[in-house]
C-alpha cells in the first residue's frame, strides 16, 4: 500500500472523528431552543411596505416597544416583534401569537398601534386580560415594560 | 407575521441510526488504517468484524426503539465509537507485540464489548422506569459494600500489581469495583433523595457552616467511611479518589448547599496529605509526577510523554507509531497511545466525546422529573467525568497517576460492562425525560375520560 494512500486515510480519519463531532453537537442545538418561530409564507412580500412605514413612524412610537416577550407560561422565552398589523393573541391557529393555554379564549386580545403608543383590546375572551389586579377592557394604554396575564401566561412589552 | 409553537419532542431514532453508522464507518476505517500500516493489505476480516458490530449495534438501536423510544439519541452512537476506536487501538497494540487478533487482548476485548452491550439492553428491557431502583435503596448499598470487599476475601481475591481490586474464579477475572460504583451511586441516589430535606435544613451551624443531624447523616457516612476505608486497604487510590468525589458531588447537588465543597475540598486535602505520609507508592507517585524524567524509577509516564510529543499535532497515523513501548499501553496509557498516534487533533477529538457524553447525562439530570432520576443521572455523568479527569490528568502530569481505567476504551471487561450499564441506565432515565407529558399528547380533557385503574407497582 503506497505511502500516499495511508496519509490520505490517516488524515481522513482525524477529518471524519471532527465531522463526528461537529454533527452530534449539530444534533444538541435542538435543545437549546424551547420554542420555535417560523415565518408565514407571504410575509416577505409585506415586509417592505411596512419597514417603510416604520421609519415614518411617530417619535412615540419609535421610541416604544418593539417586542412582545413570553415571560411565564409554557411559551416562557419566546419573543414576537410588534408589527403595525398588530399582534393578535389565543388559541386560534391564525393569532400571531398562539398560546397553548387552556385558560386563554380563541381569539382572546389584540395589540395594535395607534399615533400616540401601542394599545390593548381585550376581545370578548372568557377569562379575561390583565393589568396587574386591574381586568382590562377596551383601548388600554401599554408602555415599555407593561405586564398582561392571559390566563396563565405573562406577556411583557420590550423595547 | 409569525407563528409560535411549543417544541415539540421528537424521538429522533433517526439521527440515532444515521450517527451509528457514521461512528461504526470511522471505527472500520480505523481498522482498515491499521492493517494497510502494518501489514501492508486491508484486512481480511474487515468485512466480518464490519457486520458484527453493525448487527450488535443495530439490535441495540432495536431495542431503543423498542423500549425506549424517546432515550437521547446521541449516547448510543458516542458509545459505540469511543468503544470502537478502543478496540482497534488494543488489536493494534497486540500487532505491534507480534500477536494475532487470536491471541491477543482484542479479540477477549471484542468479546466483553458484545457482552456488555448485551448486558445494556437486558437492562433496558427489565427496568422500564429507573424508579424502580429507589425501591432497593440499601440492598443496593449493601450489595456495593459486599462487591467492594470480595477482593479481601482469601480464595477468590487476587493481588495484581500491587492493588488487591481483583476476584478470580477458573482463569476468569474481574474488578467488583466498577460495579459497586454504580450500585453505590444508585444508593446515594435514592437515599439523598428522601434525606435531603433534613439534610439542609434540619441542623445547627457550627463556624457558620450548617451541619446536619448525625442520624441524617449516618447511613451515608458508615457506607463513605466503609468504601474508602476499604479501598485504602485494597491501596487502590485512584477509584477512592473518584469515590469521595462521586459522593461530594451527589450531597452538592441534593442538598444545593455550597459548604458541602468546602468541607469536601478541605477533607480531600487532609485525606491526601495523611495517605502521602502512610504510603509509601503514593509517594513514588507524587515524585515521578513531580520528575518524571529522573533517573532510577519507572519510566511509564516518561515514555508515555514522549510518544505523545512524537505524535505532535497531527499523529504518527495508526499503526506508524511506537506506543508499545509504555507499558499498559492497551490500558490506562490508552490515551497516550492515541496521543502518539492520532495527534493532539485526534486526542482532543476524544476529548470532546466523553464531554459530551457528560453533557448529555447531566442535561438528562436537568430534564428528569423526579429527585432520584435527576440525582441518579447527575452522579452517573459527574462519575464518568471524573475518572476521565483522573486517568486523563494522571498521564498527562496534570495530577499524579492513579490507576483508573479509561471508559469504554482501556482494555478490561469489568470496566466496560459498568460503562455500557451507565449507558443503559442513562438511556433509561432520558426516555423518562424527553417523553412528552401525557397531558400535552392526549387530546380530550382528563373529564371525559373514564375511570380507570390506576396500576402503582
Amino acid at each position: 500500500m503506497s505511502e500516499l494512500t495511508v496519509t490520505a486515510i490517516r488524515l481522513g480519519l482525524l477529518a471524519l472523528l471532527w465531522a463526528f463531532v461537529f454533527s452530534v453537537v449539530g444534533v444538541l442545538r435542538g435543545d437549546l431552543y424551547g420554542t420555535r418561530v417560523l415565518a408565514r409564507r407571504g410575509s416577505g412580500g409585506s415586509s417592505t411596505p411596512s419597514r417603510q412605514e416604520e421609519r415614518r413612524a411617530p417619535r412615540a412610537i419609535r421610541r416604544g416597544p418593539t417586542h412582545l416577550a413570553v415571560t411565564e407560561g409554557s411559551l416562557r422565552g419566546t419573543t414576537v416583534p410588534l408589527t403595525d398589523a398588530g399582534v393578535l393573541i389565543g388559541r386560534n391557529p391564525e393569532c400571531a401569537l398562539v398560546l397553548s393555554d387552556d385558560f386563554a379564549s380563541g381569539r382572546h386580545a389584540r395589540i395594535y398601534r395607534r399615533d400616540d403608543g401601542w394599545y390593548v383590546d381585550d376581545l370578548g375572551s372568557t377569562n379575561g386580560t390583565f393589568a396587574g389586579n386591574q381586568r382590562v377592557g377596551q383601548e388600554f394604554k401599554l408602555d415599555v415594560g407593561s405586564r398582561l396575564r392571559i390566563g396563565q401566561t405573562v406577556l411583557e412589552l420590550r423595547k | 407575521m409569525s407563528t409560535v409553537t411549543t417544541h415539540v419532542t421528537k424521538t429522533r431514532r433517526n439521527t440515532e441510526l444515521v450517527l451509528l453508522a457514521f461512528a461504526i464507518g470511522i471505527v472500520l476505517l480505523a481498522y482498515a488504517n491499521v492493517g494497510m500500516a502494518v501489514q501492508d493489505t486491508v484486512p481480511a476480516d474487515l468485512g466480518t468484524l464490519g457486520i458484527g458490530i453493525g448487527v450488535l449495534a443495530l439490535v441495540f438501536h432495536l431495542v431503543l426503539r423498542w423500549r425506549a423510544a424517546y432515550a437521547d439519541p446521541l449516547l448510543l452512537p458516542i458509545a459505540t465509537l469511543l468503544n470502537g476506536l478502543g478496540l482497534v487501538m488494543i488489536h493494534r497494540i497486540d500487532l505491534a507485540k507480534g500477536e494475532d487478533i487470536s491471541e491477543g487482548f482484542a479479540l477477549r476485548q471484542l468479546e466483553w464489548s458484545a457482552l456488555a452491550s448485551i448486558a445494556a439492553m437486558v437492562l433496558l428491557v427489565l427496568i422500564k422506569d429507573h424508579r424502580l431502583l429507589s425501591r432497593y435503596t440499601f440492598t443496593l448499598g449493601l450489595t456495593g459494600l459486599g462487591l467492594l470487599l470480595l477482593p479481601l476475601l482469601p480464595v477468590i481475591g487476587k493481588n495484581v500489581n500491587g492493588s488487591r481490586i481483583w476476584i478470580g474464579f477458573g482463569g476468569f477475572n474481574l474488578q467488583p469495583g466498577e460495579i459497586a460504583k454504580i450500585t453505590l451511586t444508585i444508593f446515594f441516589a435514592a437515599y439523598l433523595v428522601q434525606t435531603r430535606d433534613a439534610l439542609s435544613l434540619v441542623g445547627r451551624r457550627v463556624l457558620g457552616f450548617p451541619l446536619p443531624r448525625a442520624r441524617d447523616l449516618g447511613p451515608i457516612m458508615i457506607a463513605w467511611l466503609a468504601s474508602l476505608g476499604v479501598l485504602v486497604f485494597q491501596k487502590d487510590l485512584g477509584s477512592s479518589l473518584l469515590f469521595f468525589g462521586l459522593f461530594v458531588a451527589m450531597l452538592y447537588v441534593a442538598t444545593e448547599r455550597r459548604a458541602w465543597i468546602a468541607i469536601g475540598l478541605t477533607l480531600f486535602a487532609v485525606g491526601t496529605v495523611v495517605a502521602w505520609k502512610l504510603f509509601a507508592h503514593l509517594q513514588e507517585r507524587v515524585t515521578l509526577w513531580l520528575d518524571p524524567f529522573a533517573p532510577g524509577q519507572s519510566d511509564q509516564i516518561a515514555k508515555g510523554l514522549m510518544g505523545m510529543a512524537a505524535g505532535g499535532m497531527f499523529g504518527t497515523g495508526l499503526g506508524q507509531g511506537r506506543p508499545e513501548e509504555t507499558y499498559y499501553a492497551n490500558s490506562d496509557f490508552i490515551m497516550t497511545s492515541f496521543g502518539e498516534e492520532l495527534g493532539l487533533i485526534g486526542v482532543m477529538a476524544l476529548l470532546v466525546l466523553y464531554a459530551l457524553i457528560v453533557e448529555r447525562g447531566l442535561r438528562t439530570g436537568i430534564g428528569a422529573r423526579d429527585g432520584f432520576g435527576k440525582l441518579l443521572a447527575t452522579g452517573l455523568a459527574f462519575s464518568l467525568a471524573l475518572q476521565v479527569f483522573v486517568v486523563v490528568g494522571g498521564v498527562t502530569r496534570v495530577i499524579p497517576l492513579t490507576g483508573l481505567t479509561t471508559p469504554f476504551m482501556s482494555a478490561g471487561g469489568s470496566s466496560l460492562l459498568a460503562n455500557w450499564v451507565i449507558v443503559a441506565l442513562l438511556l433509561r432515565i432520558s426516555d423518562q425525560a424527553r417523553r412528552p407529558d401525557v397531558q400535552e399528547s392526549g387530546n380530550a380533557s382528563i373529564g371525559q375520560d373514564e375511570t380507570q385503574v390506576v396500576k402503582v407497582r
